[in-house]
């Protein structure tokens, strides 16, 4: 490194050099003060100075005289005396009379004014020599505005000269000032072009770029013969400072690709003396054309990051393996040159530009792919890390009943109802399942009718056949009568406890009298069921209806366990649902004990639309998401309004909320709120969705399945129902910018598999199309059909490779084999 | 309308009377009652001539000293019905419980008789049709363009009686002996004779020529009582232990070795028997001579005049005269009651014995010609258990399923899964699963990947050898790519002069797993089915072609792969870079913060949580997760302003930090330096 900062000064100085050699005015330092008659008298031709009239020092430009006293220095660099004129008061002249001149700064080469500079446009160091170079390098940096400008400049440079094209976002910058030394110093050799002109820069090419931040391109026009085609363009990477751009044109400048015929151990190119790599291409006589038409592609994906030569091995005697093709000489001192069996030139560019990777390629390769390999075995699965974390814990199983191919008839015959969960008991969910299962035993202990048991499908593959049982785990609850059901709600202990609970009422319940079925609506239930029953469903049907009845009873087969259904289809059912103001067949709805009943028209005679109905009706209006309910809504494949919020929902914005919902009953969104107390990966939801944690509670909209934007309900407004229409209205008309917008990104595997055949490929090269390296090209043999041939080269494979053993090898692990497994014979095979 | 003609199951075409029968096997041994109940379970038209009285007549006279080599295990320590038919060599596939050779016999190496009665028990329990006292004598072909090979197959009995078949399954396995002429070849006793009475042979000198498990077991049963024993034959002796190969000699035989190798009593020699020559002298000694001094010698001459190799090479090996001189080489398929026009030809080499066939058991001569059993180890000789009951139970199965897909239109049984189970229906097969264990490399486990990778079919044991007609052989599609799971031994490790006991022959780690030696699960990747060109061309010594990618599940001490990160993770991540997904489990929490969070959800969450089935998993398990890394507790963190997103560094991060890197291709693609 310090080497390279050497290099650096020692360029910078050169440049300064350059500066310095230009005639100088007067004392270095220092601000000079003179008369106006002294002053213009002194003035020389082609001398330039930068001179500032005052009369007496006004408070309002003492700043302005700061900075101009700083700038004395860096404009003396270029050749720039700065002169402050200190007029008489009874000057009337030119320069000293006007009260508006005394607020500007006049530019003169010799006694010519050059430009005059109002005293705010000068309002640093780098704001004045900025300005100051840009004033005298009128005819070296052309100032474009349009496209059309620019093109123009190209063209007229194609075949000639290069140019070199900034954007400054505006004038005056540190950035700016960069651009005009460079230019002070280039300016001949290349044409400089500036804009500040965001637009150019959409049509140079950059798909996204980023106007708030200055550029350079160094435009290889003098190379370009196509008229038609722009120049080809290499930006420079690096921020623009004066350092940077300097650098860059003295890559730029240097040979695409340098012919070596040397030990490249001593080859110094501008590249290594600027602190960057050296690409060498390894060419032969017989390769010669095909070798200088990759370096120079090489040489151009790597302009600016890296050099490229040439190498002929014909001309220098390497001692390296015949296979190598690419070389890389780093400007550190004492690093050796690494000599490379590379395969395409994308590994070039990936060894320059990816420093990891090239640290990798740096390290013995043998190491570089236990390295890679690391990751690979660490377990990255949530569930199955979980159980294996658990398996040393001893499940208390005494409540349910295990099961094998002998017992499973007989036991279901026991209990009215018989809860089988067939699993595998070496398979994640299953096991976590189990865990869950567990739980609800304990929570079902004494449940009269109801028993629990199990079936491993791996002790016992006959039974888990003949139930059918495709998926593990599966839950099935077996009903002494022969029916069964298969569970298919949310894997966790307390849904899974309510379903049991839930499924031995039958499903829909059928009630004798009216008064029973005013009862069931107002959720007088067994007092078993009591804790788990949220909403009374009731179908009322006429003695008439009994199609509609028969998918209502048929709905209710599917919905058993997760919903109770009552039904009522006496002859006075007319006279209870006219009490609803409903027609049956109809659905009268209870929703928490003691509130009103709701009445719908059931025009549904189809089971699957009956459940369809069923379940949407009993959705919240406004719900509290949780973990568990969120799949409901999400079916609905609608937005989200949801308020997260720290603990309950106040009074108030729960008032208006539910004023939203309630206000259109076929929403277009689903609104809802979160309890970060309840739910607290909430937290992670805002986490994504905010840079900062916002103030609670926060509104916000989520197109979660069209678009993934996110937006946030202005923190200024308070929540009323006004307010968020006139918010939803806006982010409609798309007036209003989200805070995020959810990642798009597929589910790709998490890290890659062992590349078995990769591996094979060395040893049995029978299996493979063997891929045989020759120089610049890539040939698929076809394997030969004698297999003779094929026996010897599996021969000496081995024999090859039998000298590397046991390195690296992680001790403790052997024992995992059949036989311990001491050296690794046929592992793998060096490159080198 | 052939069903129309033969409606009463007799066929009247011309003058000659047939009985018709969609189904023709002949021989009622245990392949012939093993696709008899295959049939009958199909429902199918069916008839099974069998020459003798009784079922597996081979087993009542063979092996002559009564002892099955073919192992009985009782107990395996498992329950598992399905992983107890790896080491369960006799019993033949049915639903009937009863029917598991277990229940007849508790020898781990059982009497033959045992299995003449399960046989017996097999036909009769099963009820299958089987005509008993028919000897098919001739079998030829009847041209007819309704029939569904066009070709009948017309079969007679000794009786004249003629059968009209649409297709023929032949299970006669292989039972003519194998003979040798040469000089003097009339002294040679056969192993269908010999006496195995040990007494007989009481202070005699013996020569046995050949050296398969029936020589050895012939040498076995006199060793203690023999001066003693030359075996000779044209190839040295392998080893069933060294090959893998159970045809070769098992160490329940192997007592001769001990005796040769330790104390040079008895001995083995190689030579070519067509070379040989015996003299028999004037007191009843066989002498060993040569063919060619018989020859050269003049014929008018005695006895005497015979040269013997020890009148010029006085230390000739088995100069000794022996008293008795057995042959024991084997059998052959019986070639003579097919006619000309059926093209039943012989295989090549080492196969001479077996007719030839095709990988899907069909004859290479007549379509609608299947071989069954024993005599179709052409397919898999010297590698894989095709000529043994608990290999051939497995293909005849197959064979089965492929004439249901062919003439009945049932496509070969397959089960749809979501994409969620797919590492699951691999552990389970590879875990439990018998035919793939019995017939490595010849029967594979199929996995037929459906649209956009969301659900796979899966297809049991199939042939491996015809892969390329997987649709038309199976009726189903494979358009999006499949899976072909097999088990293989490691290469190079097998063999007869190899030493399968060398140091550090089993691999441990998952990394090194494709040089596994012993017998393990091999995942074969193909994006499109292999093509027959490519499986004409792939390399001999190997059952598939080249795939795409390759898994091998690294061989284990147990045979059990479930271990979660040795075998389950790394198969996980295989067939997760084939698919281009993430196929990882999640909690519901997991599941609910990428619904909000991301537009796209992994698989498991998609096809779980989403449709209501998250994992909620117990308190004490989401616990083991946060420790892990793997899933974030919200919950403690004090949420308090920029500590918020400032403290954590979390492991959810980590969780979308991995599923964010990049994805490196399976394989590499070497393109052009010069582009």
């Amino acid at each position: 490194m310090s080497a390279r900062t050497g290099r650096w000064i020692c360029s910078f100085s050169f440049l300064l050099l350059c500066a310095a050699s230009l005639p100088m005015l007067g004392n270095a330092n220092l601000l000079q003060e003179l008369g106006p008659q002294e002053y213009f008298s002194s003035l020389q031709a082609g001398r330039v100075s930068l001179a500032y009239f005052s009369r007496n020092v006004s408070p309002s430009a003492q700043p302005f005289l700061e900075q101009i006293e700083n700038s004395v220095e860096a404009l003396q660099d270029y050749g720039i005396s700065v002169v402050k004129v200190n007029c008489p008061k009874e000057d009337v002249s030119r320069y000293c009379g006007k009260e508006n001149a005394l607020r500007k700064a006049y530019l003169f080469r010799g006694n010519i004014l050059i430009r005059e500079f109002p005293t705010d446009a000068l309002f640093d160091v780098n704001s004045i020599v900025a300005n100051v170079l840009f004033a005298l390098l009128f005819n070296e940096v052309k100032y474009v505005e349009t496209l059309a400008d620019l093109q123009n400049i190209e063209n007229s440079l194609k075949g000639r000269s290069n140019m070199v094209f900034a954007y400054v976002p505006a004038t005056g910058t540190a950035e700016h000032r960069a651009v005009m030394e460079a230019a002070f110093v280039y300016g001949t050799a290349h044409q400089f072009v500036l804009t500040t002109e965001a637009t150019l820069m959409k049509d140079t090419g950059n798909d996204e770029p980023d106007v708030s931040s200055a550029r350079l391109f160094f435009c290889h026009c003098q190379r370009a013969m196509d008229l038609a085609q722009p120049c080809r363009r290499t930006p420079m990477e690096q921020a623009l400072t004066m350092l940077n751009i300097h650098r860059h044109l003295k890559l730029m400048g240097a040979p695409l690709v340098t012919e070596v015929a040397e030990d490249p151990e001593k080859v110094s190119t501008v590249h290594l003396q600027l602190g960057l790599p050296l690409v060498f291409i390894l060419s032969q006589k017989e390769t010669y054309e095909a070798d200088r038409r990759t370096a120079e592609f090489v040489a151009w994906q790597l302009l600016g990051k890296a050099g490229v030569a040439l190498l002929s091995r014909d001309v220098v005697d390497l001692n390296v393996l015949l296979r190598s093709n690419v070389a890389l000489k780093t400007p550190d001192e004492g690093v050796p040159i690494k000599y490379l069996v590379l395969e395409d030139t994308d590994e070039v560019i990936t060894l320059v530009e990816d420093k990891s990777k090239f640290e990798q390629i740096r390290e013995n390769e043998d190491e570089e792919e236990e390295k890679e390999n690391d990751n690979q075995d660490i377990q990255d699965d949530q569930v199955v890390e979980a159980i294996s974390r658990d398996r040393k814990q001893e499940l208390p199983l005494e409540q349910i009943l295990t099961l094998t191919e002998e017992t499973f008839h007989s036991a279901l015959l026991e209990a009215a109802r018989t809860v089988v969960l067939f699993y595998a008991s070496w398979e994640a969910v299953s096991l976590a399942v189990l865990r869950s299962y567990v739980e609800v035993a304990d929570h079902l202990k004494g449940t009269q009718g109801v028993l629990l048991s199990q079936v491993n499908c791996w002790d016992w593959p006959g039974v888990c056949t003949k139930e059918n049982i495709t998926q593990f785990p599966t839950i099935k609850i077996y009903e002494k009568r022969g029916r069964s059901l298969t569970y298919n709600g949310m894997l966790g202990t307390e849904e899974l406890a309510r379903f049991i609970i839930l499924s031995q009422v039958s499903c829909p319940l059928k009630l004798a009298t009216i008064d029973e079925a005013e009862g069931y609506l107002r959720g007088e239930l067994p007092s078993e069921l009591s804790s788990y029953h949220h909403t009374s469903v009731l179908g009322v049907f006429s003695k008439a209806t009994s199609v509609a009845r028969e998918a209502f009873v048929e709905a209710g087969n599917i919905l058993s366990g997760h919903v109770t259904l009552g039904m009522y289809f006496e002859d006075d059912a007319l006279a209870l649902s006219r009490k609803y103001a409903v027609s049956p067949p109809a659905l009268l709805l209870a929703r928490s004990r003691g509130q009103s009943v709701e009445g719908i028209a059931l025009s549904k005679q189809n089971a699957q639309d009956i459940v369809q109905m069923i379940r949407y009706e009993l959705l919240d209006i406004f719900p509290e998401i949780t973990v568990q309910n969120l799949p409901h809504y999400l079916q609905l494949g609608k937005p989200f309004l949801i308020m997260f919020s720290d603990g309950d929902i106040g009074q108030i914005e729960s008032k208006e909320m539910l004023k939203l919902a309630k206000g259109r009953p076929q929403q277009a969104f689903v609104t809802c709120w979160l309890n970060l107390k309840n739910t607290p990966v909430g937290h992670g939801v805002l986490k994504a969705y905010f840079a900062t944690l916002p103030s609670l509670p926060v509104l916000v909209w989520v197109n979660l399945h069209t678009g993934g934007q996110v937006f946030k309900f202005p923190p200024d407004q308070s929540f009323s129902e006004v307010n968020i229409l006139s918010w939803l209205e806006k982010l409609k008309a798309g007036l209003e910018i989200p805070s995020s917008n959810l990642s798009e990104e597929d589910w790709k595997p998490p890290l890659p598999a062992y590349n078995f055949l990769q591996m094979m490929e060395t040893t049995v090269p029978e299996f493979t199309l063997h891929t045989s390296y020759s120089h610049g090209d890539t040939q698929e043999q076809q394997q030969p059909e004698g297999s003779e041939e094929k026996a010897t080269v599996r021969e000496e494979q081995p024999k090859e490779s039998g000298v590397k053993a046991e390195k690296g090898q992680s001790p403790g692990r052997d024992l995992r084999g059949t036989a311990p497994r001491l050296a690794r014979r046929e592992k793998r095979h060096s490159e080198l | 309308l052939r069903l129309a003609l033969c409606a009463g199951t007799i066929c009247t075409t011309g003058s000659a009377a047939f009985l018709y029968h969609d189904y023709c096997v002949i021989g009622a041994g245990p392949s012939g009652l093993q696709i008899a109940y295959f049939l009958q379970q199909a429902g199918r038209d069916y008839v099974v001539f069998e020459r003798s009285h009784a079922p597996g007549s081979f087993f009542a006279l063979y092996p002559r000293h009564r002892k099955l080599i073919s192992i009985n295990k009782q107990y395996t320590g498992k329950s598992n019905s399905e992983f107890n038919l790896r080491h369960d060599w006799n019993s033949l596939l049915s639903h009937d419980r009863r029917l598991l050779f277990r229940h007849y016999s508790r020898d781990f190496f059982p009497d033959a008789d045992t299995m003449v009665r399960y046989l017996e028990d097999f036909a009769s329990l099963l009820k299958l049709q089987i005509q008993y006292n028919t000897a098919i004598v001739h079998i030829t072909l009847d041209r007819d363009q309704q029939a569904w090979n066009g070709h009948y197959f017309v079969l007679t009995d000794q009786n004249r009686q003629n059968y009209k078949c649409s297709s023929l399954l032949v299970a006669t396995g292989t039972w003519v002996p194998n003979v040798v002429n040469f000089p003097g070849s009339e002294y040679v006793e056969g192993y269908e004779t010999v006496s195995i009475n040990p007494e007989d042979f009481a202070g005699q000198t013996v020569l046995i020529l050949g050296r398969g498990n029936s020589a050895f077991e012939t040498a076995e049963n006199i060793l203690g009582v023999t001066n003693f024993i030359h075996m000779v034959s044209r190839s040295r002796v392998r080893l069933s232990w060294a090959t893998h190969y159970v045809g070769d000699l098992r160490a329940i035989n192997n007592g001769l070795l001990d005796t040769y190798q330790l104390k040079s009593l008895d001995g083995l020699l190689e030579g070519d028997l067509e070379d040989l020559a015996i003299v028999k002298d004037k007191k009843g000694k066989l002498h060993i001579t040569l063919r060619f001094y018989l020859e050269n010698r003049n014929t008018s001459a005695g006895i005497d005049s015979i040269t013997l190799p020890q009148d010029e090479l006085d230390n000739f090996a088995t100069r000794a005269p022996y008293d008795r001189v057995i042959r024991c080489l084997g059998w052959k398929f019986d070639f003579s009651i097919y006619n000309r026009s059926l093209r039943l030809m012989p295989g090549k080499g080492n196969k001479k014995k077996y007719p030839q066939i095709k990988p899907s058991y069909e004859s290479r001569g007549t379509r609608g010609l299947f071989v069954l059993g024993t005599a179709s180890h052409s397919v898999d000789f010297r590698k894989s258990a095709g000529g043994f009951i608990h290999g051939f139970r497995y293909t005849t199965r197959a064979v089965h399923r492929l004439l249901e897909n062919r003439h009945h239109s049932v496509p070969w049984p397959s089960t749809v899964y979501p994409t969620t189970q797919l590492t699951n229906s691999i552990i389970k097969r590879v875990n439990e699963a018998s035919g793939l264990y019995q017939m490595f490399g010849v029967l594979a486990d199929i996995i037929l990947l459906r649209e956009n990778a969301t659900a796979f079919e899966y297809l049991e044991e199939y042939p491996v050898g015809v892969l390329a007609e997987l649709e038309t052989q199976t009726g189903r599609k494979a358009p999006n790519g499949l899976f072909v799971i097999i088990m293989e031994y490691g290469r190079n490790f097998s063999g007869a002069d190899k030493d399968v006991f060398y140091y550090n022959r089993a691999v441990g780690e998952a990394q090194h797993a494709w040089q596994s030696n012993f017998l393990h699960p091999v995942i074969y990747y193909y994006k499109r089915l292999p093509t027959e060109r490519e499986m004409r061309l792939r390399s001999p010594d190997w059952s598939l072609p080249r795939p795409d990618a390759i898994h091998h599940i690294v061989e284990d001490f147990l045979t059990d792969w479930t271990a979660p990160n040795a075998h389950i993770l790394p198969l996980r991540r295989f067939l997760e870079n084939c698919l281009r997904t993430d196929l990882r489990n999640f909690f519901a929490e997991s599941c609910f913060l990428f619904a909000f969070t991301r537009q796209k959800l992994p698989p498991f969450c998609q096809q779980g949580y989403v449709r209501m089935q998250g994992l909620v998993g117990s308190k004490r398990l989401q616990r083991h997760a946060v420790d892990a890394g793997l899933l974030e507790d919200y919950t403690v963190a004090d949420f308090t302003g920029d500590r918020l997103f400032g403290s954590r560094e979390g492991s959810q991060d980590q969780l979308l930090r991995d599923h964010a890197m990049p994805v490196r291709p399976l394989q590499h693609l070497v393109n052009a330096k010069d582009e």
